[in-house]
């Protein structure tokens, strides 16, 4: 089966990634997925206030998430936030959560903002792989990378990394699925469509495998920086 | 304002040194990058010094405002992007973005850059809106100029989405330039104790005592004027920072192409 841009089932568009791209922040990444772009940038370990926010026990990881207003494929966005961009915003929070240790910053506040430039499907899982470029570039400690992929559903075929023509289609599922690097755990999921188990086995599957690749990608974009 | 610094800085400059070796009418290297955003109908990218600025142009197809029916209209928006800066903050545009906004929205709306009356496309019913939005990467100093001149260079690359059936057909452009009838450029003259400089750093961001920002056409007059900072100015001062302006606008506006 060929899809709508010609790829294979479990082919993913190209990527490419960066670190350090935003001198003026603690830590930050770009990442590239077919016409999807996400920027990420860490600022902190900084205080937080209100103080009634402050954790005595660990640092709070933050994530705000945010589509330019001429990032859609369609009209523009108005700027400002909504439900969605809370909701994205959050559920990429929990992406991430696993693999930082925030034990070293007790009161302070790891604030992560993602932008989008230019989208076209994936933007959760975009700005996840830009944002655990941009935490190991910050220096914050981290157990593992985590990268993110949406696997889902094209007729009958199990499909990897969905375009916006893809994701939008009547008939078909959209999962978002972000894993860390090594142990391979499940630290995003989501789903909307229609789906048999048994379909849903081989997305997971499915984003594995391309969750491997893009972990590469993201060692090799901080590499260059680190250890060129 | 940290007093120490500004001492200190006063006198570097009155020997005609900066933090960073520059001469203090000396602007950092200028990159501009044309049609960097797909989705958008024209953008660019501005890179000035570390400082870099993302603009992207959306056209929608508005009624016309009732005391102009056959005229279309220009909108320009900032979003000091919390990415950009650790004093951005997410929510709505504060003063410094609004003043930003408004300061490049005269720019572009006082030379009479967009030709609105091509804008119209059926008379007291419809016409288009062009939307400019500033959205900042990161700043390291002179978000005012790179705005300004990432604003102008997303407009010249801006073509017409399809239209037909009272629908626009976005992603599907025309080969049709939005007319531009001149190309305003924006220079910012800072005055810090009794020096003028232009292109600052955050650190001379934090200091300046008083600010200057000149537009001016490609026939070299000037179309919009902005004084900011907390300290007075005379007479001499505004003329002397306007032929500043005037003289380095050129090494801007030739980064642009056309």
């Amino acid at each position: 089966m060929k899809r709508i841009d010609g790829r294979k089932p479990d082919e993913m568009r190209e990527m490419s990634a960066k670190a350090g791209i935003i001198p003026r922040a603690d830590g930050s990444g770009y990442f590239q997925i077919g016409n999807t772009i996400a920027y990420a940038a860490v600022y902190g370990p900084r205080n937080l206030y209100p103080r009634f926010l402050q954790d005595p026990q660990k640092g709070i990881l933050r994530v705000n998430y945010n589509m330019m207003p001429f990032s859609s494929k369609g009209e523009r966005v108005r700027p400002g936030g909504n439900r969605r961009s809370k909701e994205l915003g959050l559920v990429i929070e929990k992406s991430l959560l696993p693999v930082v240790n925030l034990y070293e910053f007790p009161n302070a506040v790891v604030d992560v903002f993602v932008e989008l430039p230019q989208t076209d499907a994936g933007t959760r899982c975009a700005g996840i792989c830009a944002a655990a470029i941009a935490l190991a570039d910050a220096g914050i400690p981290m157990r593992d990378l985590v990268a993110a992929v949406s696997a889902g559903k094209a007729g009958d075929t199990v499909i990897l990394d969905l375009n916006y023509e893809e994701d939008s289609a009547e008939e078909g599922a959209d999962i978002p699925v972000a894993m860390t690097g090594r142990s391979k755990e499940i630290t995003l999921l989501q789903m909307d469509g229609r789906m048999t188990a048994e379909d849903l086995r081989k997305a997971v599957q499915l984003c594995r495998k391309g969750i491997s690749q893009i972990i590469a990608v993201q060692q090799k974009a901080l590499q260059e920086k680190y250890a060129p | 304002m940290n007093k120490e610094l500004h001492a200190h800085m006063i006198k570097f400059l009155e020997r005609g040194s900066r933090y960073d070796g520059r001469k203090p009418l000396e602007y950092r290297d200028i990159l501009v990058e044309y049609g960097i955003v797909k989705n958008a109908e024209g953008s660019a990218r501005v890179k000035i010094g570390e400082t870099e600025v993302i603009t992207g142009v959306k056209l929608v197809v508005d009624k016309p405002y009732p005391d102009t029916p056959e005229q279309g209209s220009l909108m320009v928006g900032a979003e000091f992007l919390p990415i950009a800066n650790p004093d951005f903050e997410v929510g709505p545009p504060g003063i410094a973005a609004v003043e930003l906004a408004r300061v490049v929205d005269r720019g572009i709306r006082e030379s009479k850059a967009i030709d609105v009356k091509k804008l119209c496309i059926t008379a007291q019913e419809k016409v288009w809106t062009v939307i400019v939005d500033i959205c900042t990467v990161n700043d390291a100093g002179n978000l005012f100029d790179v705005s300004a001149l990432s604003a102008i260079a997303a407009l010249q690359s801006t073509k017409f989405p399809e239209y037909a059936d009272g629908k626009i057909q976005y992603g599907k452009l025309t080969d049709t330039p939005l007319p531009l009838a001149d190309v305003p450029i924006e220079v910012t003259v800072f005055k810090i104790g009794k020096s003028y400089i232009v292109d600052p750093t955050p650190d001379e961001e934090k200091v300046y005592d008083a600010r200057l920002t000149v537009a001016i056409s490609r026939d070299g007059r000037l179309c919009a004027l902005q004084k900011g900072g907390d300290v007075a100015l005379s007479e001499d001062d505004i003329f002397a920072m306007i032929d500043i302006a005037a003289e380095k606008q050129h090494e801007l506006r030739e980064k642009l192409e056309g």
